[in-house]
């Protein structure tokens, strides 16, 4: 292994080859400031990444009171010491000259900055009027991903009881709401079956939409070693996009995109046809698979072949390869989760293992995976447009008991509908029924879709919009209150994964100038407003994140996601520990239904479940009939087509997606040097021989125009499935001239300019992946490439046309086989 | 005319009509997007029942007509998508969009009552081909229904309380 390594040009580092049924060997990454020797660290302070949902381990590296490099944590049960590009680079956005240290408030039209006391001031001052004049129902909360859980836990107190609003969701509804959905469709209940480990025990390996190189890049390099090893496993790869699992998988099917449901009921159908089921798993464990046979009966390949333009042939080798597994891993992303049909098609993957009986075993599990580093966290902790542990809001005694753990009667808790979805609070406000709008850690004016209707929603008059986040985003631009938060590294809290792993992250530095940690931020909004309990005491007791943390493992008590065995001592100096975690299973647990499904009792479900293509909510009623003894449910879903067909105008479709070297809106990952040359603005991408067809060439700037708008960039020809353009999302306005939105002097670059608003009914996530588009060029390359890495799925269909990328000298980083730190201890499996 | 034959063809006309209601809706709350987008996919239904009861009908004797057609939107629907979007920023919408779910649901639960009767009579008389036919498209109408309830359930809170 080399000792040290271009973490761009090298996203993966070196090999640590393994067998089947092996540990994964330890790889410790460092990355350190320049001139900082390992040695001369003062402290090393215990973290976890929050730019993407791994949740790797790390420590931070701080000299003289800032942080200076970090470190993966070898120990820790989910990287084994390796970290990913944004993990290694990521940290240095936090010293950026342009953080947000004083809150702002806009006076004149012009935000100015002011003090502590004015801003919060401000704050109440908007929330009492409106809970005098219009109700708690005039108050919305949008958060994020990336916040922790003591965070998510006080908000949804202060949001659910305290004002009383409905209106609380996580911008986690972009990334990971399909995944809660599906969970709770097929089990009754959210929480991820599977575990990272699974990775080290399958011989097949399915990614269906899920591009993890970029998105979970450490988690692929655990794949990657293990291909390089004994027993390596099969993958089968579902992306439109050429990308590295593609690459390396033994079947790849590049669907037409919006048509999964079509391809999955096709695989369903040649699985049932050939009697790779598992009857004995189906009777024990499962309701409905008398009418997933039927409805998937005609659903040959040859049918599903001219729907999602893959060869039958090919659909068939897939179906061989899933339904001979002797122990099968399914991972899904955004590529199902933001597409059409999302849950249905979410569902029809749960519904694979179901059949094959691929579940609570070492290499049989589900990857419902998150986008965002916290997602889970809103989930569990009800910021989300959940109530908190998992709780159903149309079952009277599980609001009961949440009243009763918060002090409040049930009344309190709005609970006549379900939880507000973001896009719902976004019509909301533009309707105008909703007039404060409180967004924390989220950038909605570059992630929602159609962009100009958010902006145009944000910069209304009548909506008080507060705005809490590290820089001033474009959505913080439009506020009206700006409040400037600390972040990872600056607070301690915890979070957990997408695999369930709890991880504790420590203060290691102090926030830039009066910037504070988001929890003290509610903290001290509920005090001023004095929110309080039935019997007249406050209604938040806890004052710091160690309490936050005490309060919501009450809150979590006999709920699945059971947090009580675990405290922030436990957390400390070893490895992260998977919920439930409890005095039953005191290590943590390593899968979710070991001895068959357990959570889908109509008593116990935090779901009745919806309609798979209406979204409709059922009843009680039905739910005990369907499903009276709590088994895991097997629904069938019709395919659809798309709401938005390729046309004479728009004669492409267009899909979007994130990359491997940024994250949310890049307001960190755009301030870290290396990150941000190595996928410095936008681009498109489109097949060769649709370039020739249009005879437009590499570099060449060009435009992607749909209904919604235009966004401009140069283009990249790659191996993408003809008749599909690919824009990289979360390109903002912020590092241009004009700020928050396109001007005269700035072409939209932002993929939402362009994108449909339109959104699962199920899952309420929007949909980022099946517009119509035209294509055009706006100039000749004149010498210019794409500013695309070279290194992923926008890699050049001609090696020779785009120098390759790297990142030089300050892009290296150490990397380490030390055996001397693999003391980890083994995974609970 | 037998009473079967009356049945066939008042459903015919309440699919027909439902399909038109739905793609009207869509048109009309163009903004409230995920009513326009799940409307128009519950439209596509109402016209394959419609189109269903036809072909049962020509086989029966009973003329039904066939249904419309073309369903490329018109100009009038053009007017209203243009209203739709002018008023998107207005709560009225918001109210007029709770009567039009409503009405959705009653034409939904019309349709229901005589697919009933339909599933009646076809067991009383052991006609399979119409007990076939109900059971196709019976649960697709009261799916209709749950979801402009699930719709209204959900409006309705912050619509009434907030005018
Ligand atoms: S890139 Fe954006 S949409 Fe995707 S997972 Fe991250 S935050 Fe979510």
């Amino acid at each position: 292994m080399d000792a040290s390594v271009d973490r761009i040009a090298r996203p993966w580092g070196s090999r640590t080859p393994y067998g089947r049924h092996e540990p994964w060997p330890t790889r410790v990454d460092t990355f350190l400031e320049e001139g900082v020797d390992q040695r001369a660290v003062q402290r090393w302070v215990q973290a976890a990444s929050i730019l993407h949902s791994d949740g790797d381990a790390m420590d931070i590296a701080v000299m003289d009171g800032r942080m200076v490099g970090v470190r993966g944590r070898a120990l820790d049960r989910v990287n084994h010491g390796r970290l990913g590009p944004k993990d290694l680079f990521g940290w240095q956005a936090n010293a950026s000259a342009d953080r947000l240290t004083r809150p702002l408030v806009r006076r004149d039209g012009r935000l100015v900055e002011c003090d502590w006391d004015t801003a919060m001031e401000r704050i109440t001052g908007r929330s009492r009027e409106l809970l005098d004049e219009r109700g708690p129902g005039s108050i919305g909360f949008y958060t994020t991903g990336q916040l922790y859980l003591e965070e998510y836990y006080t908000l949804a107190v202060l949001a659910r009881a305290g004002i009383g609003t409905n209106h609380l969701d996580g911008n986690t509804r972009l990334c990971t709401s399909t995944a809660a959905e599906a969970l709770k469709e097929s089990f009754g209940c959210d929480g991820q079956p599977g575990s990272y480990d699974d990775i080290d025990h399958a011989d097949v390996i399915a990614l269906f939409g899920h591009n993890i190189a970029e998105t979970q890049p450490v988690q692929w390099m655990r794949i990657l070693d293990r291909l390089e090893g004994a027993d390596p496993p099969r993958l089968v790869c579902v992306d439109p996009r050429p990308t590295q699992v593609a690459r390396r998988a033994a079947v790849h099917l590049a669907p037409r995109v919006g048509t999964n449901v079509a391809l999955l009921n096709a695989l369903l159908h040649e699985i049932i046809r050939t009697d790779r089921v598992d009857h004995h798993y189906i009777e024990a464990h499962t309701v409905g698979f008398d009418e997933l046979a039927s409805r998937v009966k005609d659903c040959t390949p040859d049918w599903a072949a001219g729907i999602c333009d893959v060869p039958a042939a090919r659909i068939g080798e897939a179906a061989e390869i899933l339904g001979t597994a002797d122990r099968l891993l399914s991972t899904v992303l955004q590529g199902v989760y933001q597409s059409h049909q999302a849950t249905a098609a979410a569902v029809q993957i749960n519904n694979l293992h179901l059949i094959r009986g691929m579940l609570g075993r070492p290499g049989a599990g589900i990857l419902q995976m998150n986008g965002q580093p916290t997602a889970q966290n809103t989930r569990e902790c009800g910021a989300n447009g959940d109530l908190p542990g998992f709780r159903n809001w149309q079952n009277d005694s599980h609001v009961a008991d949440l009243a009763k753990v918060w002090n409040v009667e049930p009344e309190t808790i709005p609970h006549y509908a379900p939880p507000t979805h973001a896009m719902q609070m976004f019509r909301y406000a533009e309707q105008g029924s909703i007039r404060m709008l409180w967004i924390s850690g989220t950038n909605p004016a570059v992630s929602l879709p159609e962009l100009s209707r958010i902006r145009s929603i944000l910069s209304q008059e009548r909506l008080f919009v507060v705005v809490q986040d590290l820089f001033l985003t474009e959505t913080a631009q439009l506020a009206d209150v700006v409040l400037p938060a600390a972040t990872w590294g600056e607070k301690t809290g915890t979070f957990t994964n997408a695999d369930r792993t709890v991880h504790l992250s420590d203060k290691a530095v102090d926030p830039p100038g009066e910037a504070r940690p988001d929890l003290d931020i509610f903290l001290d909004y509920a005090a001023r407003m004095d929110f309080r309990d039935k019997d007249g005491g406050p209604l938040i007791t806890w004052r710091d994140p160690q309490s936050a943390f005490e309060a919501w493992k009450r809150c979590s008590a006999g709920r699945p996601c059971d947090y009580t065995g675990l405290t922030y001592d436990r957390l400390r100096g070893g490895t992260g520990i998977q919920w439930p975690c409890n005095a039953e299973a005191p290590d943590g647990t390593g899968r979710l239904y070991t001895d068959g499904i357990d959570r889908a009792h109509p008593d116990v479900c935090e779901s009745y479940g919806k309609d798979l293509v209406t979204g409709a909510t059922q009843e009680v009623v039905e739910y005990r009939s369907l499903n009276p003894d709590g088994k895991a449910m097997i629904k069938a879903a019709g395919y659809l087509p798309p709401h938005e067909a390729p046309d004479d105008e728009y004669p492409f479709q267009l899909t979007t997606g994130r990359t491997l070297y940024h994250f949310h809106t890049r307001t960190k990952t755009g301030r870290a040097p290396q990150l941000n040359a190595a996928a410095p603005d936008v681009w498109v991408e489109a097949a060769g021989s649709d370039a020739a067809g249009l005879g437009l060439k590499e570099g060449d700037l060009v435009e992607v125009t749909t209904p919604r708008g235009a966004v401009r960039g140069r283009l990249r020809v790659t191996d993408i499935r003809p008749g599909l353009l690919f824009v990289p999302f979360h390109y903002g306005y912020w590092d241009t001239k004009a700020g928050h939105a396109p001007d005269g002097d700035t072409p939209a670059r932002a993929a939402n300019e362009t994108t449909v608003t339109d959104w699962d009914p199920v899952s309420k996530q929007p949909l980022f992946k099946t517009a119509a588009a035209a294509l055009r060029r706006v100039e000749h390359a004149d010498g210019n490439t794409a500013p695309a890495p070279t290194t992923t799925a926008s890699a050049p269909n001609r090696t020779d046309a785009v120098p390759a990328t790297t990142g030089g000298p300050s892009a290296l980083a150490a990397q380490s086989a030390d055996a001397g730190r693999d003391h980890r201890k083994e995974g609970t499996a | 005319m037998n009473g079967v034959d009356l049945v066939l063809r008042a459903l015919h006309h309440g699919e027909q009509h439902l399909a038109k209601e739905l793609t009207t809706v869509a048109e009309r709350h163009r903004t409230d997007h995920e009513v326009h987008h799940v409307a128009t996919d519950l439209a596509h239904w109402s016209r394959e029942h419609a189109q269903r009861l036809a072909d049962t009908g020509q086989d029966r004797g009973p003329h039904l007509g066939n249904p419309p057609t073309d369903h490329s939107p018109g100009l009038l629907s053009a007017m209203r998508e243009k209203a739709a979007q002018a008023l998107g920023h207005r709560p009225e919408p918001a109210l007029l969009l709770l009567r039009d779910l409503r009405d959705l649901h009653l034409a939904a639960a019309q349709n229901s009552l005589y697919w009933e009767m339909l599933a009646q009579a076809a067991q009383a008389t052991r006609d399979d081909d119409l007990l076939a036919l109900v059971s196709a498209c019976h649960p697709q109408t009261l799916r209709q229904m749950r979801w402009t309830n699930t719709m209204i359930k959900n409006l309705s809170p912050q619509v009434l309380s907030s005018l």
